[in-house]
């Protein structure tokens, strides 16, 4: 039985305009971390605040736990739920932050105390517990916040973005420390966010959202080596695909896959590429180049190589691409579609 | 707030109950100076008679009474010249000294901002004493000048917290820029931050003719002469003959002075409270 | 790359005309002559005219108002003569200044307790869109905006002795014999009762708005995250929104002690004082003897009063900036 899972969600804010979210159907698995990516406006923080029972959805359902609540209150649902802005009572300190839960649902006293340090403990902040929200950094306030959240044992995390108020240095240990709390934790898990990078790094499944539509729910490895549509496939991914119209179809290529002919034993495609520009990224390069010649004469490709690689600006290269690195999509649906023989010069 | 609590049918229904109450009990004098403006002196004086009703027909006679032969509109007069006039030393003196004091003098001008705003915090019933013999040296007593000179006192300090609040928000890069591009300091005041505060100056505006209109105590100390008293003070005072109160015309007086301040103030309220939170977050 | 841009020093130097300072490093250059000297200067010009007439219309009256209360002036005294202490010795002992003092402290207290849940209890409501709001808020907002005294007339004639709209309410539900309906403004505790209640009804719309201003900064994700925790109505409203909004609250109060404290024009429109000093407070107490009684001296000392509380409240005010700014 699945934790959370909702049927045909929809949310529509003002009458007559395009929903929020479109007919959402999903499952989570036991123990997952799920995450929501998109970007923003794709409807994911809607879909989460639904679950939550922050939103009315105005059509279909939600079930927690096999039972349907699209009529109960948040606080009905026992759920825990980590805010972007972590939402920490600022008057009160992190003791009573954490045991604010406890407080609200009516947890005998005597057991109060317990379970918040061991909630503390879990997440090493038992040093904090006197301290107000204003006097933590933010790698804190999170755990913190993690804290409050668990000190319950919910039967499903909701993360709304927890990490984009972290700055760039501190999110990748923030990143780090969310993942063994996970495992340490195995609580169903549900994650909001428009990084892909984050969504990679810690999702077991993807569910990528598009204007509130779902576009594919995978494994990181399924969403980016077999990407369901257009979309899926230049959002995950830095540099986005290269992505050229041929005939009915859009032929896809990451720029990892596009390597000079030396690199590529028998390539499916070639191009004669001119560089425009190169940025030096330290582990890598990346090139920008233009197509000199034949049929694609003029489009811009993007291209990802180690360092040892050197190039002449404005000089022209061939460049290569392995069938099996090609991805075709349909001109029209923008989904994916079969491998098919085609022109190419 | 759209979760499951705020829309149950209680709620609602009790947030609409404290609502209605509230606003009935806040405007019914105002509603009361309405009907008894408009209703004879019969009807008004015949206690039987249910009041809430026209039991004679609606009559002109008070406001007739109160244009034709009562001075009120030279009080009118009076306080919108007055009025004007502070308004403008008021803008003269305040907007550099704000400017100044968000700008230009840092740490301490915090602290002087903050000393400025607490002196409108002494209050006249304080000061009115030594004012009064004040103005009365100075020749003042019994014209409106005694309380355009006064006046100030208390509408420059808050508006120079006001505008502080709308100075405070405007970011420092663009006269940064201005001045980059050949602007001097002064030149960057005048010719961009005064130009873009023109909602926030024009709000100043507004709250400080009301700060006016509203005034009491310096009127009534400084002023007896009917002809040259301001509103507050003239309605109260000069509408009564001796133990008679003329009702009907002075509700009149009251409602007529009262509603244009308040519709004028409350398209301004949004901005002033936008630069009184600025001012007060950061 | 590009090139930098020029300095401002340099900017404003061109600007002006002249060749540019040698830098404020160099000891040949008066402090006022660098930008940081003419800048600071320019303020001080700026703000100099307007601190000068505070001072004068502000400062000056104030130390005056103890010159006189040590004082024996009068309203066409010619000279001095320091009294020291005479005149409060004498106003201590007054029975209606000690009335005065009492009823300056129960017109405030009773009416900024009322002032305070009345505002908080409407602020909750008003903080949500709804149709109509505006109008609404032009309604609430009226008593705060119309002139004090002519709110006040206005509600002179509600309380009328014969003619009141309440009592003939009253008296149509059979509550009251006619003409024996209660004399809001002619028996002293109706007499003070409605002091403060008209006091109540001018504040309200005031620390409404501030008040309102308040809840209105709660991020909305904490309540949220209350609901989420469990809380339900009440303890989110006691333990949440409350504590997060006595800061504001805390304005709100303090406004009103000061407005209420030292205003003298309801208690004049409405009742001059009486019935027998019965609604007499400080403020008004100090009018008639100095202004109208023309005792200039005992009418300062009077009204010195109110410096204590005026000066309790500011030093208050003060410690909530200063502790707001740590925030």
């Amino acid at each position: 039985m699945a934790v959370v899972e909702t049927r045909n969600l929809t949310k529509v804010f003002k009458e007559g305009d395009v929903g929020a979210v479109n007919n959402v159907n999903l499952q989570t698995r036991e123990g997952e971390f799920l995450v929501f990516l998109g970007p923003s406006g794709s409807g994911k923080t809607t879909l989460l605040r639904m679950i939550a029972g922050l939103e009315r959805p105005t059509g279909g359902e939600i079930l927690i736990g096999g039972h349907v609540v699209n009529h109960l209150t948040p606080r009905e649902r026992r759920i825990a739920m980590v805010f972007q802005s972590y939402a920490l009572y600022p008057h009160l300190s992190v003791y009573n932050n954490i045991a604010f839960p406890l407080k609200a649902q009516r947890v005998k006293k005597e057991l109060h105390r317990q379970k918040v340090e061991w909630a503390a403990e879990l997440l090493g902040i038992k040093h904090l517990l006197d301290r107000k929200p204003r006097e933590l950094s933010g790698g804190e306030r999170q755990r913190v916040a993690l804290a409050r959240a668990i000190v319950r044992q919910p039967t499903v995390f909701l993360l709304d973005e927890p990490l984009s108020n972290l700055d760039a240095k501190l999110r990748a240990s923030a990143r780090d420390e969310l993942e063994s709390f996970h495992k340490r934790i195995g609580t169903t898990t549900i994650y909001v966010t428009h990084d892909q990078v984050e969504a990679m790094a810690m999702g077991d499944r993807v569910m990528v959202l598009h204007q509130g539509h779902v576009r594919q729910i995978g494994t990181p490895r399924e969403v980016y080596d077999k990407p369901a549509d257009t979309f899926v496939a230049t959002f995950l991914g830095s540099p986005p695909m290269n992505l050229l119209e041929n005939g009915e179809f859009v032929v896809g290529f990451r720029p990892e896959h596009l390597l000079p002919i030396e690199l590529v034993p028998n390539p499916a495609i070639t191009f004669r590429l001119r560089v425009r520009n190169t940025e030096y990224l330290g582990a890598e390069w990346i090139l920008y180049g233009v197509i000199a010649g034949g049929k694609f004469d003029g489009r811009s490709l993007v291209s990802r190589l180690g360092s040892a690689s050197s190039f002449i600006p404005d000089e022209a290269y061939e460049f290569g691409i392995r069938e099996q690195d090609l991805h075709y999509f349909d001109r029209q649906t923008e989904k994916r579609a079969e491998a098919k023989a085609m022109a190419w010069q | 707030m759209e979760s499951g609590a705020a829309h149950t049918v209680r709620y609602q229904i009790a947030r609409w109950v404290v609502v209605v109450v509230f606003a009935v009990l806040l405007a019914f004098p105002f509603y009361w100076m309405l009907i008894t403006t408009f209703k004879q002196t019969a009807d008004l004086y015949t206690l039987e008679n249910n009041p809430f009703v026209f039991n004679l027909p609606p009559t002109l006679n008070h406001l007739r009474l109160l244009f034709g032969q009562t001075r009120y509109l030279v009080w009118v007069g009076n306080t919108a010249l007055v009025g004007v006039i502070v308004v403008g030393i008021t803008l003269l003196l305040a907007l550099p000294a704000a400017y100044a004091l968000t700008r230009l003098t840092g740490k301490w001008g915090q602290s002087l901002g903050i000393g400025i705003f607490l002196t409108y915090l002494v209050p006249p019933t304080l000061l009115f004493i030594p004012l009064s013999r004040v103005v009365a040296l100075l020749g003042l007593q019994d014209t409106i000048w005694s309380v355009v000179l006064v006046y100030p006192s208390f509408t420059i300090p808050f508006s120079i917290w006001l505008l502080m609040g709308f100075f405070k928000s405007i970011p420092r890069e663009l006269e940064d820029a201005a001045m980059v591009d050949g602007l001097s300091r002064l030149g960057a005041f005048v010719k961009l931050v005064v130009p873009i505060s023109i909602s926030g100056i024009l709000t100043v505006v507004i709250f400080t003719f009301t700060l006016v209109t509203q005034e009491f105590v310096y009127a009534l100390t400084f002023i007896s002469t009917e002809s040259s008293q301001m509103l507050s003070v003239g309605v109260p005072t000069f509408l009564v003959r001796g133990d008679v109160y003329y009702w009907g015309s002075l509700m009149a007086a009251c409602l007529i002075a009262s509603i244009p301040v308040a519709i004028l103030y409350n398209l301004f309220l949004d901005r002033f409270i936008a630069g009184f939170t600025v001012g007060a977050i950061k | 790359m590009k090139a930098n841009p020029p300095p401002a020093t340099h900017a404003l130097a061109e600007a002006a005309g002249r060749t540019p300072p040698p830098s404020a490093a160099s000891p040949h250059v008066p402090w006022r002559r660098t930008p940081e000297g003419r800048a600071m200067l320019l303020g001080v010009s700026m703000f100099s005219p307007a601190v000068i007439y505070i001072l004068a219309l502000i400062g000056v009256p104030f130390v005056l108002a103890f010159v006189y209360a040590f004082s024996d002036v009068k309203v066409g005294s010619i000279s001095y003569h320091w009294v020291g202490l005479e005149n409060f010795r004498s106003i201590l002992q007054s029975p209606s200044f000690r009335k005065a003092l009492a009823n300056s402290f129960i017109f405030t207290i009773v009416s900024q307790i009322l002032v305070i849940v009345g505002s908080t209890i409407l602020a909750f409501p008003l903080k949500d869109k709804f149709r109509g709001r505006g109008f609404v808020r032009f309604l609430i907002l009226l008593p705060w905006v119309a002139p004090i005294s002519l709110g006040a007339i206005g509600w002179k004639w509600i309380l009328d002795s014969l003619y009141s709209v309440i009592n003939w309410v009253l008296v149509a539900m059979h509550l009251f014999k006619p003409y024996s309906a209660p004399m809001w403004l002619g028996e002293p505790t109706l007499a003070m009762a409605s002091v403060i209640l008209v006091q109540t009804w001018r504040l309200l719309p005031f620390s409404t708005v501030i008040i309102l201003a308040g809840l209105t900064a709660i991020p909305k994700e904490i309540p949220e995250a209350a609901e989420v925790d469990g809380a339900g109505f009440w303890r989110k409203l006691f333990q949440i929104d409350l504590p997060m909004m006595l800061p504001i609250i805390n304005v709100a109060v303090l406004f009103g002690i000061i407005f209420t404290f030292t205003d003298m024009t309801v208690v004049y429109v409405l009742t001059a004082g009486g019935p027998y000093d019965s609604t007499q407070v400080l403020p008004s107490l100090a009018f008639f003897t100095g202004v109208l009684g023309g005792d200039l001296s005992q009418g300062a000392a009077i009204s010195l009063f109110l410096v204590p509380i005026l000066v309790a409240v500011t030093y208050f005010m003060l410690r909530m900036a200063h502790k707001s700014e740590v925030v």
